[in-house]
């Protein structure tokens, strides 16, 4: 039974067939659109965590680096190497639209084209291995930036993932099998309706039919008679 | 135009100084919400954060999670790799699936 009173007219019962109609069309193009991201999304975060591995593996190679760098140098003399960056890197963030999520897309600019700019020191005061340590940072800065535009489309997406399968669920559990509901209740009571004005009606008649033609009076002098 | 900021103790971001990111040397958790309210308020599009600070201002960066910029990335930092990195990601998964099967259980 539903939980909500629904007003059994023939209005109602239009209205609800239109709900129904829409409701039905909603569903099936939700649930395509939450299949169609879920595939995309599980493309994704498989190469965002094969991605973070590498990104994790590198930044700790590197990191390896500077403690040596640090170990032979002193500390004012590794803040003057590095404290002074040549090198500049500037962003220019787009959007894509996947699926109505708006993904962001990143494309660097360096402010030199130089690649030896990452070196914002004479190599005369400095350890290799702070030089190692920068090299392999910048190797991977590509692949930190494609880590942030994946990692954060990833973010988004499940987020938009988690809202459409809501919608997908609520429609399929709980709008269209109470609109189906509400119908059946209105026909069915509209078919009630129906009926008993009919009963009701043939009751009328021979009612009058009886006022008119006085059957069973005539139906009892034809017992006395015979 | 946008920015790359990196944020984190002193010892792990600054060799990203070198590349041309802005470092910005935080420690204490209270001033690093500020400069990541800051930071994403102006030009930054993608703010990296040293694993160990962002264990301490994790509301903050949650907040972030569904905004289309910055994009806030999670970096192991000089004391080593705490996995919290791949826990985001496995977060996202789990938001999306309803259950984890990437990872398988790691």
């Amino acid at each position: 039974m539903s939980a909500k009173h629904v007003n059994p007219t023939r209005m109602e019962l239009t209205r609800l067939k239109k709900k129904l109609v829409t409701a039905m069309r909603g569903y099936k193009l939700l649930k395509d659109k939450r299949d169609e991201l879920m595939r995309q999304f599980l493309e994704l975060v498989r190469e965002n965590k094969a991605l973070r591995e590498k990104v994790e593996a590198g930044i700790q190679e590197a990191n390896q680096n500077f403690v040596l760098a640090r170990a032979s140098m002193s500390q004012e003399a590794l803040n003057v190497a590095l404290m002074a960056p040549k090198q500049e890197v500037y962003l220019e963030a787009e959007t894509r639209n996947v699926m109505s999520v708006e993904i962001p897309v990143f494309h660097s600019t360096t402010r030199s084209p130089d690649p030896s700019d990452i070196y914002s020191y004479g190599l005369a005061f400095t350890s290799g291995d702070l030089d190692d340590a920068v090299k392999k940072l910048a190797d991977l800065l590509p692949d930190l930036l494609r880590l942030a535009e994946i990692e954060k489309s990833c973010q988004l997406m499940a987020a938009e993932i988690e809202k459409t399968r809501r919608r997908v669920n609520a429609l399929e559990h709980v709008v269209i099998p109470e609109t189906q509901q509400n119908i059946r209740y209105i026909t069915m009571k509209l078919d009630e309706n129906e009926r008993s004005s009919q009963t009701r009606l043939m009751k009328v008649k021979d009612m009058m039919l009886e006022s008119a033609h006085h059957y069973s009076e005539r139906a009892a002098i034809k017992e006395a008679e015979s | 135009m946008y920015k790359i900021a990196v944020m984190g103790d002193q010892d792990s971001i600054y060799g990203f100084a070198a590349l041309g990111l802005e470092p910005f040397s935080v420690t204490d958790p209270q001033e690093a919400e500020r400069t990541l309210r800051d930071l994403a308020q102006g030009e930054y599009a993608v703010i990296y954060i040293t694993e160990a600070l962002a264990a301490q201002i994790e509301p903050a960066i949650d907040r972030y999670r569904s905004a289309g910029l910055p994009a806030i990335i999670l970096i192991p930092g000089a004391s080593g790799n705490t996995g919290r990195g791949m826990t985001a990601v496995k977060k996202s998964v789990e938001q999306a699936v309803g259950s984890d099967i990437i990872f398988g259980g790691e």
